[in-house]
């Protein structure tokens, strides 16, 4: 066996280990499953007392199935044996005449989950690698390795359908208290939990009475029944209908995705027939695709500078104090960074929850009016308001001041990287570093370079950006760079439809019925209406602006920071009336330009290739992902051109 | 053994009165605020120092040695030593004087050292009848001890015991701080308008000093977890006047007495570090002092006559240096009650003092006022136990260089019966 190893001890216990041959992460691919079962052959013939479950490689336990298996999935009946095997195997697994337990070291995820809930005891280990959970409905597909059966009798219907629908990762302390795992122990202790437990052989816990009850048929109806409400309110079925194919499961099949008979909507061959499967994968093929553009350089920053301590500089300091580094936050006063200060306080406190942790990342985060620490800083990123003369004093500052060997970066959004450099002693050095509103949320930063940028610079910014869990897209110095060159003319024709009088709530739900995940006029609102307006100006200087935009603008009225744009805001949400029926063409009308800013930008080498142009679409503005990007869908019978 | 430090550069938070709540940040966030700050700014890393001393009275239980606690999370790393000092209001002084202790020693070349406390997070205390009935409780494994224990319950057990009230009582001679100044008053016929002038005047200084922007290079911003930014002492008070003070009732010795929380300094949260150089420090990372400390003395007496502790530890030195009260050019005697200033003003004023309690052949002579707490002090700025003894010796530095003075003495006198003082001098 090539992946699997047995290990017997004397006292009648065995290891089974699973260290994936040719690869640093464990994924369960086809011939991993085969292996498996000849594994679980030679346990049979000599039958171990107990049998420990783990993991060879030290990145983690299991990260799921091997995705690019599912490439290769041509036909439904492919696609049913892919599901069989899996099945079958843990189905197996969970019936051996032994107790098994599995111990679990960082991620645990999809098909590797199914494999930890098909044994008997889970052992998992504190510390914040450790993830749990059942992404597959990310991608478009359903846990079909036993998740939506097994996971419910553990945890009880409520939790265990919030994991399956949304496809959240938990820690180790959350799986132990939804009682997904027996115990979650430190390092130090873990070999004696698991010999320990597999010695005393405790009852497996029971759901107590309420969440027993969640199990029952008629309550599987209901739980399913509110659920799926919830689930329409952010995910139409035709568009995804992975949620709703894992609600029938568990309301009619319990979790066996070979039940349902073909034709049926929650069957295999059901969701194979949209295309929404094979776009989700395709997106998350294009997102490990950006991770890999930050490996050339091993960079590895300590110490960020950020001068600007507005909405976009506060933010991305307190984002990069988040992920570990030590940040200085430089303003003109200490006054106008308190904002900033505020905001970091509550980022910390709702992601790093724990009081220790909090308050480290808070320690990390200096302000810093004096600038004192441009000479410590190995990045450091300008983020002032958008005026070259202001950048430029900056940059000859710092230029003076900064190490020699730190990046020297701009998160500017509209002045090309060449006028802001055009006075340092060195032009080659800058480079942009272009992060999205709001920072904690969008995972993409477009590294700008221009002309002369030296192209080691490019990649130490992509690894910078991967150092901070950022998602890095290489783009040209040109007018919009990628990001905001696609979303303009989307958001202008938006603003126009408003003009010739269709509701703005309508031309939304013509774009959310094709897919995107915020209508146009509210995601103008959200930016800012200045912002669009800028943009929009400086990508056609020429063009007459939507006359209702100018109007609000004049009025004072700039859109969810204001209160007041195109919608109300009330406590951050829009007022929007009910939505009238959208013209049939209201969808193209929106789309079109969008497309056909992609195929420009992609003309005009803005990024390396077409899936790159995808990339930036679905993870810097939110093009509908189910779709596969802009050019993908171009692409389509649907999408190509009139 | 007459090896100086060398003072390269110094700070503190805003010192923050104490409202009756626990105040915003805990004594070790005050430490670690203005000390990252602070080493920001040096030419060396963080993890560059020798060992970080902290003077502290009164650490909360999870602050443990907040020395080390503060070393670590400024940033100094885990191979860089800290502990902690205390010598009751003077900690912030010792943590100096034991830098200079182990330079001379040929310890440590470069030191960061200083105080802090939290006051307005001294802890209520359950009172020694509830702690006996909650071991009993805690002891009990039936109901029937259950039920009786409850019967024995009284509600004033509830009754909490201010920590800080027993702060400031000395243990062996029983009397409130506050009382030990009513003696000073009383030795020295120092009545309640002096202090109240005194008083006022605090207030003003600090307040021109703020205008004038003395303080702005001293204090590091701080920020809580609102993003409520505290950029100022904020205990100072434009309407402390001599007719405000005066209407104040006596605080320590009720209904009679003339002590006021008026003219006493307050309770207040703050920190202040100074990072500190031996010569070979200084060469060694191409420092730039500003100052040196060149002599300590530490002096003892009768607790319930402390407010002349510095008066105890001020002369040995001017005697040693051949200098009289008026050859500083500035002076710090740290504010803690405006009664015990004047006291020990008029103890060197004495003959019959200098003689019978410093052996002197007559008196020292009359501290000009115009080089005394010429910024204010503890009385409107506040006296964060831990931090004061920083203070006053980074404030003097500061004052030097700012009138082009050469040398001058910080003195404080301590709970419990004793005296501290630094000879500080500009390079």
């Amino acid at each position: 066996m090539e992946n699997w190893k047995i290990e017997h001890e004397g006292d009648g216990l065995a290891t089974l280990v699973f260290d994936r041959a040719g690869t640093s992460t464990n994924t369960l691919s086809q011939d991993a499953l085969v292996e498996l079962n000849e594994a679980l052959d030679e346990l049979d013939r000599k039958p171990p007392k107990a049998l420990i479950v783990r993991s060879g490689k030290t990145n983690g336990f299991i990260a799921g199935a091997d995705v690019s298996e599912f490439g290769q999935l041509s036909n439904p009946a492919a696609a049913q044996a892919f599901v069989k095997r899996g099945w079958d195997t843990l189905m197996r697994l969970s019936n051996v005449s032994y107790p098994t337990l599995a111990l679990i070291k960082g991620f645990c995820l999809g098909g590797g989950l199914e494999l930890a809930l098909a044994c008997r005891y889970r052992v998992a280990i504190d510390d914040p690698s450790t993830r749990l959970g059942l992404p597959e409905v990310m991608l478009g597909i359903v846990p079909g390795w036993g998740g939506i059966m097994r996971l419910p009798r553990l945890t009880g219907a409520p939790a265990a359908l919030d994991l399956l629908l949304t496809g959240k990762t938990i820690d180790a302390r959350k799986a132990k208290k939804l009682g997904i795992v027996d115990e979650c122990v430190p390092e130090r202790i873990m070999e004696n939990t698991a010999r320990g437990m597999l010695r005393a052989l405790p009852p497996p816990r029971a759901l107590p009475l309420p969440l027993s009850l969640t199990l029952a048929p008629v309550a599987r109806k209901l739980i399913a029944a509110q659920a799926e409400k919830k689930v329409a309110q952010r995910a139409r079925r035709d568009h995804y209908p992975a949620p709703y194919a894992i609600l029938e499961l568990f309301r009619r099949y319990d979790g066996n995705p070979l039940a349902p008979p073909d034709g049926d909507p929650a069957s295999i061959t059901a969701l194979m027939q949209t295309p929404t499967a094979a776009n989700l994968i395709r997106v998350f093929g294009l997102q490990e695709r950006l991770k890999t553009l930050g490996k050339e350089d091993d960079f590895a920053a300590s110490h960020v500078h950020v001068v600007g301590g507005g909405t976009m500089g506060g933010d991305i300091a307190a984002w990069c104090a988040l992920r570990g580094l030590t940040v200085t936050l430089q303003d003109q006063t200490s006054e106008r960074l308190a904002p900033a200060m505020g905001r970091a306080a509550k980022l910390f406190a709702e992601r790093l929850k724990e009081p220790r942790r909090v308050r480290a990342a808070t320690d990390r985060l200096i302000p810093d009016v004096e600038g004192y620490g441009v000479a410590r800083a190995d990045v450091i990123i300008e983020a002032i308001f958008e005026n070259v003369d202001a950048k430029r004093a900056v940059f000859a500052t710092l230029e003076r001041k900064a190490r020699p060997d730190a990046l020297l970066a701009t998160n500017t959004s509209s002045i090309p990287l060449e006028e802001i450099a055009a006075e340092l002693p060195d032009p080659t050095r800058l480079v942009g570093l272009h992060f999205f509103n709001p920072v904690q949320r969008m995972m993409l930063v477009e590294i700008v370079h221009g002309r002369d940028t030296q192209p080691a610079l490019v990649a130490r910014g992509a690894a910078f950006a991967r150092q901070i869990d950022k998602l890095p897209l290489p783009v040209k110095s040109a007018p919009g760079f990628l990001v905001n060159r696609l979303l303009a003319p989307y958001l202008m024709t938006a603003m126009r439809c408003v003009d010739e009088g269709i509701a703005a709530e309508t031309v939304d739900e013509a774009a959310l019925a094709f897919g995107m995940p915020m209508g146009p006029i509210e995601l103008a609102d959200t930016v800012g209406l200045d912002i669009c307006l800028a943009v929009g100006r400086m990508l056609d200087p020429d063009a007459e602006p939507p006359r209702k935009l100018k109007a609000l603008i004049d009025a004072g009225k700039l859109g969810k920071k204001t209160g007041q744009g195109f919608y109300t805001w009330v406590n951050g949400k829009a007022q929007k009336t009910a939505a009238g029926a959208p013209p049939a063409d209201l969808a193209r009308r929106l789309v079109d330009p969008f497309v056909a800013e992609a195929k420009a930008a992609l003309a005009d080498g803005i990024v390396a290739d077409a899936d790159l142009v995808d990339a930036g679409a679905i993870f810097g503005t939110g093009f509908a992902p189910f779709r596969g990007g802009p050019l993908h869908y171009a692409a389509t019978p649907e999408g190509g051109a009139r | 053994m007459n090896e100086p430090i060398y003072i390269v550069d110094g700070a503190r938070t805003p010192f923050l009165k104490s409202r009756n709540r626990p105040g915003p940040f805990a004594a070790s966030d005050l430490a670690t605020d203005a000390g990252r700050a602070l080493l920001l700014r040096q030419a060396f890393a963080p993890t560059e120092l020798d060992e970080v001393i902290l003077g502290c009275a009164a650490p909360s239980p999870d602050e443990v040695n907040i020395g080390r606690v503060a070393a670590l999370r400024m940033g100094c790393g885990h191979k860089v030593p800290g502990w902690t000092v205390m010598r009751n209001c003077a900690s912030g002084m010792q943590a100096l004087d034991s830098a200079l202790m182990n330079v001379r020693a040929g310890r440590s070349d470069l030191i960061l050292a200083g105080g802090v406390d939290a006051l307005s997070r001294a802890p209520l205390l359950f009172s020694d009848a509830m702690v006996m009935w909650l071991s009993k409780w805690y002891a009990a494994k039936t109901i029937g001890q259950r039920a009786a224990l409850l019967a024995q319950f009284r509600p004033g057990f509830f009754a909490p015991v201010i920590g800080l009230m027993k702060g400031v009582t000395d243990p062996v001679v029983g009397l409130l701080m506050g009382q030990t100044a009513e003696n000073m008053a009383y030795r020295f016929g120092i009545t309640r308008r002096e202090m109240d002038e005194f008083a006022a005047r605090s207030h003003q200084r600090v307040l021109a000093a703020q205008k004038a922007g003395y303080f702005a290079h001293e204090i590091v911003p701080l920020y809580d977890n609102d993003g409520t930014l505290y950029a100022a002492d904020d205990g100072v008070r434009e309407d402390s006047t001599v007719e405000n003070l005066a209407k104040l009732r006596p605080f320590f010795d009720r209904k009679y007495g003339n002590v006021t929380a008026g003219n006493s300094s307050q309770i207040t949260d703050g920190g202040t570090w100074l990072v500190l150089a031996s010569a070979r420090g200084v060469e060694r990372h191409k420092l730039e002092p500003k100052g040196r400390i060149v002599d300590s003395q530490w002096a003892a007496l009768d607790p319930a006559q402390m407010g002349l502790g510095p008066v105890h530890a001020a002369t040995p030195i001017l005697r040693r240096h051949q200098l009289g009260l008026n050859d500083l050019d500035a002076w710090e005697i740290n504010e803690a009650f405006a009664a015990q200033v004047i006291a020990c003003e008029r103890a060197w004023a004495s003959d019959e003092f200098c003689r019978d309690e410093l052996g002197l052949p007559e008196a020292l002579g009359v501290l000009d006022q115009s080089k005394l707490n010429v910024d204010g002090g503890a009385i409107a700025i506040g006296h964060p136990v831990g931090a004061s003894g920083t203070r006053i010796v980074l404030h003097l530095l500061n004052v030097l260089e700012r009138t082009g003075g050469k040398r001058g003495i910080a003195a404080i006198c301590i709970g419990g019966g004793q005296g501290g003082a630094m000879l500080v001098e500009r390079v």
